[in-house]
């Protein structure tokens, strides 16, 4: 009986891969409606002038973030690591009652926090700090829900089989070490109902109200060390511990080279943090903290494309895959992004660069092809690599899949494209001057011109958003009929083994 | 030592905690001690004005606004003088945006008015053309939350040594004071005084009504806050 294959236990990843695609459908909805808010701006009252509140873009905004950061990607990256720890560390989370229930626990205080966040950034409760915007009782359900993630991980560390934790553990466990650090830190702040006046008279006011440990230059030093690394940590090295364990495992190809993933991963590691620097340039952090920035953004290529690179050539002298299977497709064109987006941010970080671009839409255009393309592209094909495994069944549909595809390929490329023109159009105008010296556009004028460019990204984002539920789609009709299928006739070539 | 530590877990979380910790040691803690001293002419929020920083936070209006000047020749024409880092010690948090769908308000007192303010939050296309920016007509009916302000007042004066009540250097050698309430109702008073001046200057006449009546609304608040960045 020794060499049974384990029986993995994928309750808990079922759980995330549902949240995965409800808060991916709600956070890219409103992501459309923000794009088409900016295109045509009677759509901010869309529900009424009762409801404007709601509907506005300035309110949306951050709830359309948070759902694709923390609702989105977060989910799936706990989907994903409660699939792949079991598997590569060969121990199934049946084996221990006590983390079943840790995951369990995960799960329903992660959906409570996910609630508490929707409903207080739509009243308007926000520390306006980005991606960092919940007050003080939803940091602390957070740092909760996150001890609960560390546990699960290092509990199924604690009884594993193999001795050696695969390159994709390396990503889950900086992953866990890297947010808690930066949301720890960045997150320091003092409830207000705790001052107190001369006559000891204290509890004033909302109760849930904050003030930042930090003030002016010093918050923002904090906060972008934070929310740049919180896109490395949430955005990169999770979806790299994700394509690590899927791309082998569905071409069945082995990592192309170990000492790149060596380089790559501790080379990220180190390099990461400092970057943050960039979103400061021209501000008033101290020069040698900017520059720091830049240079150390432009030393970042060489890990990132390490890992991309790595991706890439696993798949050499196999690339008819990538023309026979979309899932393949999703990986590659994923690695691809990578490589591109990891060398638009540097491009973007050299101050003469950074003058043009900052506070841009080619900022914006810059993170959407990182997402779309890499984490979005990445956390799909790991759903969709792992629905017939989970639930047993055959992928409904393959055509949907291959169309959905190339739907959301465009979207992504209408999305950059228009917003790099966007960009650069509004920064060049922004610093025009005309003959004598003077500004030659008012600032209006380089709104107005950005019209047909905010047009065709919410054309680019509908279709992202079209492909998205047809993938919702697909794996709703893979669980409820799909054909039967075990898990030993699926193609898994893998030098990992099941 | 790779192999080793892929092998034993908690020396390897160890490691890429030290790796990844490094940067925030050298690059974030060096800064601290000095960089949010003000400078001379920067001022406290009063609570009206904190009342409406609240309210452009409660709105995201930092999501579509910078308040950071950078040191270009078409960045001071526009806006005025670039920014210092002494300007924002008082600014808990820092609200200098990462996108300009709209311009930089940093010095957005020195240029508007109320009532330019008051006609723009209403309709912004009616002062500016072309502008994709909403109304925020709420913000004339919605009351503001004085109490939390003067909480966060209270706070910050007791924890990070704020000078209220305490003469603050002027560029032109004079001192001022910012007040804050030595109660709850004292604060309300001056949040009403500052109110009331604000609203002289508006044409709403629901509003001034409003203020006539010792309610505050958003809108008030939030111009204060407008006016008082300089």
């Amino acid at each position: 009986m020794e060499n049974r294959p384990l029986e993995y236990d994928y309750t808990v990843a079922k759980m995330f891969m549902l949240t995965t695609i409800l808060t991916g459908i709600v956070g890219m909805l409103i992501g459309v409606i923000l794009a088409f808010e900016l295109a045509f701006p009677e759509l901010n009252t869309i529900l009424g002038q009762g409801l404007a509140e709601y509907t506005n873009f300035s309110r949306l905004r951050p709830l359309h973030t948070d759902a694709v950061i923390f609702g989105f990607t977060l989910s799936g990256v706990f989907a994903t690591w409660y699939y792949v720890g079991q598997r590569v560390l060969k121990v199934s989370m049946a084996e221990s009652g006590f983390l079943m229930f840790i995951g369990k626990l995960h799960f329903i205080l992660y959906v409570v926090g996910v609630a508490a966040v929707i409903f207080s950034l739509l009243a308007g409760v926000t520390t306006s700090k980005e991606y960092a915007e919940f007050e003080w009782p939803i940091d602390i359900a957070i740092v909760v829900v996150w001890v609960l993630f560390g546990i699960s991980i290092f509990g199924l560390i604690g009884i594993r089989r193999e001795k050696s934790l695969y390159i994709s553990v390396w990503y889950y466990i900086a992953t866990f070490l890297g947010i808690a650090m930066l949301y720890l830190f960045n997150n320091m702040e003092i409830p207000t109902i705790l001052g107190a006046n001369g006559i000891g008279e204290a509890g004033f006011g909302n109760w849930w109200h904050s003030v930042s440990m930090y003030a002016g230059t010093n918050d923002a030093l904090v906060q972008w060390w934070y929310g740049h690394n919180a896109v490395a940590f949430g955005f990169t090295v999770p979806i790299v511990a994700m394509i690590y364990y899927f791309l082998p495992k569905e071409s069945g190809q082995a990592i192309y080279s170990y000492k790149l993933s060596l380089l790559s991963f501790w080379g990220l590691m180190f390099v990461y943090l400092w970057a943050g620097g960039h979103h400061l340039l021209f501000s008033t952090v101290p020069d040698w903290m900017q520059t720091m920035g830049s240079i150390f953004s432009i030393i970042l290529i060489l890990p990132s494309w390490g890992s991309a690179i790595n991706m890439l050539l696993t798949m050499k002298g196999e690339w008819q895959q990538v023309a026979a299977s979309p899932l393949i497709k999703f990986m590659v064109l994923g690695s691809t992004f990578y490589m591109f987006s990891t060398l638009e941010g540097p491009i973007q970080a050299i101050k003469s660069v950074n003058a043009i671009a900052h506070f841009t839409d080619w900022i914006v255009g810059h993170v959407h092809d990182g997402v779309l393309g890499w984490v979005g592209f990445m956390i799909m094909a790991a759903l969709y690599h792992m629905s017939p495994r989970v639930f047993k069944k055959e992928i409904y549909s393959k055509s949907l899949m291959a169309a959905q595809f190339w739907i959301q390929t465009l979207g992504v490329v209408l999305y950059f494209t228009s917003m790099w023109i966007a960009g650069i159009t509004q920064g060049m105008m922004w610093r025009a001057h005309d003959e004598f010296g003077n500004l030659a556009y008012s600032f209006i004028d380089t709104v107005t011109v950005l019209h047909p460019y905010y047009t065709i990204r919410g054309v680019g984002g509908l279709l992202y958003l079209v492909g998205f539920l047809m993938f919702a789609y697909n794996i709703y009709k893979t669980m409820t009929s799909g054909r039967r299928v075990e898990e030993s006739e699926l193609q898994s070539a893998s030098p990992m083994g099941a | 030592m790779f192999h080793w530590l892929e092998k034993h877990p908690f020396f390897f979380a160890v490691a890429v905690f030290l790796v990844i910790a490094f940067a925030g040691l050298i690059e974030i803690l060096p800064n601290f001690a000095q960089a949010s001293r003000p400078v001379i002419g920067t001022a406290p929020y009063s609570t009206l004005e904190l009342a409406g920083r609240h309210v452009y936070i409660k709105n995201s209006c930092n999501a579509c606004h910078s308040q950071l000047v950078r040191p270009f020749k078409s960045e001071t024409d526009r806006y005025g003088h670039y920014s210092l880092s002494g300007e924002y010690a008082y600014d808990r948090p820092f609200l200098w945006g990462s996108k300009r769908t709209g311009p930089d308000l940093m010095r957005v007192g020195n240029y508007r008015t109320t009532d330019w303010h008051e006609n723009h939050m209403k309709s912004p296309t009616s002062v500016v053309p072309g502008s994709i920016m909403p109304a925020y007509a709420w913000m004339f009916t919605n009351k503001a939350d004085i109490e939390t302000a003067y909480a966060e007042q209270l706070t910050v004066a007791q924890f990070f040594s704020v000078p209220y009540n305490k003469p603050v250097p002027m560029k032109d050698g004079s001192t001022m004071e910012v007040k804050m309430g030595a109660d709850l109702a004292e604060a309300n008073k001056l949040a009403l005084e500052q109110a009331s001046l604000i609203a002289a200057d508006m044409k709403d006449q629901d509003v001034k009504d409003a203020v006539a009546n010792g309610q505050i609304p958003e809108i008030v608040a939030l111009i204060a806050y407008m006016n008082s960045l300089k």
